[in-house]
């Protein structure tokens, strides 16, 4: 009891002192509260938007395809599979895919690209591709003798809307697989994978023209949210028959290199953001040893009454947690309070909406509310203050006494 | 009758080292004080007065011979042994500064009680007491900053003695204290040692001190000149 009181009281002995290094705590942790919920509600959104765009949260796909496609490895009876996952998951952005190679070309260009079969009704619900059309429009049905494909691709070919383009590739047979349809959109995503090399039928023109049946490699389902997603990918997999050769991967299976590319973004942040609690703690440290040192003499004597130099190391380093906590609570409110708001009102700077609209990114990010979000900064602030304060705390062990109490 | 002694030393001898040269503070130092002692450790500067206190004190360690305090070899026991010697058996006075400033003098007073483990209601009381006993009631919530020197003395003094130590060492405890304030406080010692039966021993400069005293050992270059009784 009288190592808390003496450390609180020890505390303020210099009140300005301990508001400046309190002040300290408090701006970093406000600025790393602000910074990491900012910064995961980027990633989340970058997430989205990325998984929105085409691949979608989940896939089922035959074992094996994603790593090494090949056109046999099919999803049977792939439309019917995705109205019963539909059915079961309750989400509407539930569609099935085609996906096979051909060599594309116009009157004077030829290129091999990716010839992706979708379902017009549905697509729109899993890919914001369908609404990134910049010119004519998406695929109308199924059946329609139609293609839509990138704008880089359409440059690349020379091709404008209602041009002819030629595909030619092998069915899932073995068969050639040919077909000329007109393009009636040209997509512009933002992502220049997409848009240099990709083409779109409707799917039972893709089954016709690659001889595919009712097969298609995909059925991609977007929707749930992240923390959804789990439970999401144990329903569908639920659906599927044992033995069937099908399995549900998630976004990170599908993307890895998302994943990575988060990582990567983070430990460039979180340098940033040790060096900025370096400062802080450097600053902690100089406050403590100046105290440690201004109290030899005071030490001397608690040490003559019969202290252990233990307890005097603890007095030191409940002092250092005290001030943390004080540092952390107010830059926890001022912080948690800035990412509250603008959760709600969002972030964004002069011109950011309209760059990001170009690539079909929403104008704002909102900060994400979690617990991670909220503590992971002062949790690292507090590890190193207390650090800070461990080297003050262990010199005391080396007083003796009679040294100490004739300290100036 | 045997007489019973609270602190004995034996051949002891202090050596610093400055750098590389050796500095003899103390030279064969051979004491008995008996319990209930009143005894001043006199001398001018540098005679090693403080240095042989610090020894008996167990806040330093001597460089030979033998030191016992209430039966206890002081130069024997390690750091955690004398912390706990100095906790239950020796109250000490210094001769300025002697007070924890963040701790009001009725909390400097327990602090060592608080330490020792003793029930706040116990220590309550006890400090209440001795506070009352050296004259400050009414002044047991200030801090030390509101306090006069002679006041901060009389708190050490409490607080040195509360929890019945069998030895108090004060070392020059009126250095800082004007000529009227010291004799107070001298009495009040005096008082402490007949009422409560504390085996006293100073060093000082002081001639009040002096004057007080039962028992007058002069020091001079490390080593006993003179050892009078004066009762």
């Amino acid at each position: 009891m009288i190592t808390l009181q003496l450390a609180w009281r020890n505390l303020w002995r210099h009140r300005r002192r301990t508001w400046l290094t309190a002040s300290a705590i408090a701006f970093a942790t406000t600025l790393l509260v602000f910074m990491i919920t900012l910064q995961l509600g980027a990633y989340d959104m970058m997430i989205d938007t990325s998984l929105r765009v085409f691949t979608g949260q989940l896939q089922v796909q035959r074992q094996g395809y994603h790593a090494k496609p090949q056109m046999r490895a099919t999803v049977p009876d792939a439309q019917a599979l995705a109205a019963r996952l539909r059915a079961a998951s309750g989400l509407d952005g539930v569609a099935a895919r085609a996906q096979g190679f051909a060599l594309a070309s116009s009157v004077s260009r030829s290129y091999g690209v990716p010839v992706i079969g979708v379902e017009p009704e549905f697509e729109a619900r899993v890919s914001t591709l369908p609404h990134l059309i910049k010119q004519g429009r998406y695929l109308s049905s199924d059946q329609a003798q139609e293609a839509v494909l990138g704008a880089a691709l359409a440059r690349n070919l020379k091709l404008q809307i209602g041009d002819e383009l030629t595909l030619l590739g092998s069915g899932k047979d073995g068969s050639i697989a040919a077909t000329i349809v007109p393009v009636v959109g040209i997509f512009e995503s933002g992502n220049p994978e997409l848009d240099r090399h990709l083409v779109q039928l409707p799917l039972k023109t893709f089954q016709e023209v690659f001889t595919m049946g009712d097969d298609a490699h995909a059925i991609v389902v977007s929707g749930p949210s992240h923390e959804a997603i789990p439970q999401t990918q144990a329903t569908v997999a639920a659906q599927l028959a044992p033995g069937s050769g099908l399995v549900v991967l998630d976004w990170e299976q599908l993307i890895p290199g998302l994943r990575q590319l988060i990582q990567a973004d983070m430990v460039q942040n979180w340098i940033t953001y040790i060096a900025l609690i370096l400062i802080v703690t450097l600053s902690i440290m100089n406050t403590f040893l100046m105290s440690v040192l201004e109290r030899t003499r005071e030490f001397g004597i608690m040490l003559a009454l019969g202290s252990s130099p233990w307890r005097i190391g603890v007095i030191v380093l409940l002092e250092s947690v005290y001030l943390t906590l004080l540092g952390l609570g107010i830059g926890l409110l001022l912080g948690g309070g800035i990412a509250v708001y603008l959760h709600y009102e969002g972030f964004t700077f002069p011109g950011m909406a309209e760059i990001y609209a170009q690539f079909g990114l929403p104008g704002v990010i909102h900060p994400k509310l979690s617990f991670a979000g909220f503590t992971l900064g002062p949790a690292v602030i507090f590890v190193f203050t207390v650090l800070a304060a461990l080297y003050p705390a262990l010199r005391i062990r080396k007083l003796q006494p009679v040294e100490a109490i004739h300290a100036v | 009758m045997i007489m019973e002694h609270t602190v004995i030393c034996r051949h002891v001898s202090k050596v610093y080292r400055q750098e590389s040269v050796a500095v003899q503070a103390l030279t064969d130092i051979n004491l008995e004080i008996p319990k209930k002692d009143f005894a001043c450790l006199s001398g001018p500067s540098g005679s090693g007065k403080s240095t042989l206190l610090n020894l008996i004190g167990g806040l330093d360690r001597p460089t030979g011979g033998e030191i016992t305090v209430d039966g206890q070899r002081v130069d024997q026991l390690g750091k955690s042994e004398l912390a706990a010697l100095r906790l239950h058996k020796i109250g000490f006075v210094f001769q300025a500064y002697n007070l924890i400033p963040v701790l009001t003098a009725i909390e400097n007073v327990e602090f060592v009680m608080q330490l020792q483990g003793m029930a706040a209601a116990e220590r309550a009381v006890k400090a209440r007491e001795i506070l009352h006993e050296v004259g400050l009631d009414g002044l047991e919530y200030r801090r030390p900053g509101e306090l006069s020197g002679g006041q901060q003395q009389r708190v050490a003094v409490a607080r040195a003695i509360v929890s019945e130590p069998s030895l108090v060492l004060a070392d020059e405890p009126t250095a800082n204290l004007d000529s009227k304030t010291a004799e107070n406080l001298m009495q009040l010692l005096a008082h402490m040692n007949q009422e409560h039966g504390v085996t006293f021993i100073f060093s000082t400069h002081d001639k009040l001190v002096m004057d007080f005293s039962r028992r007058l050992i002069t020091l001079h270059d490390g080593s006993i000149v003179n050892d009078v009784r004066r009762e």
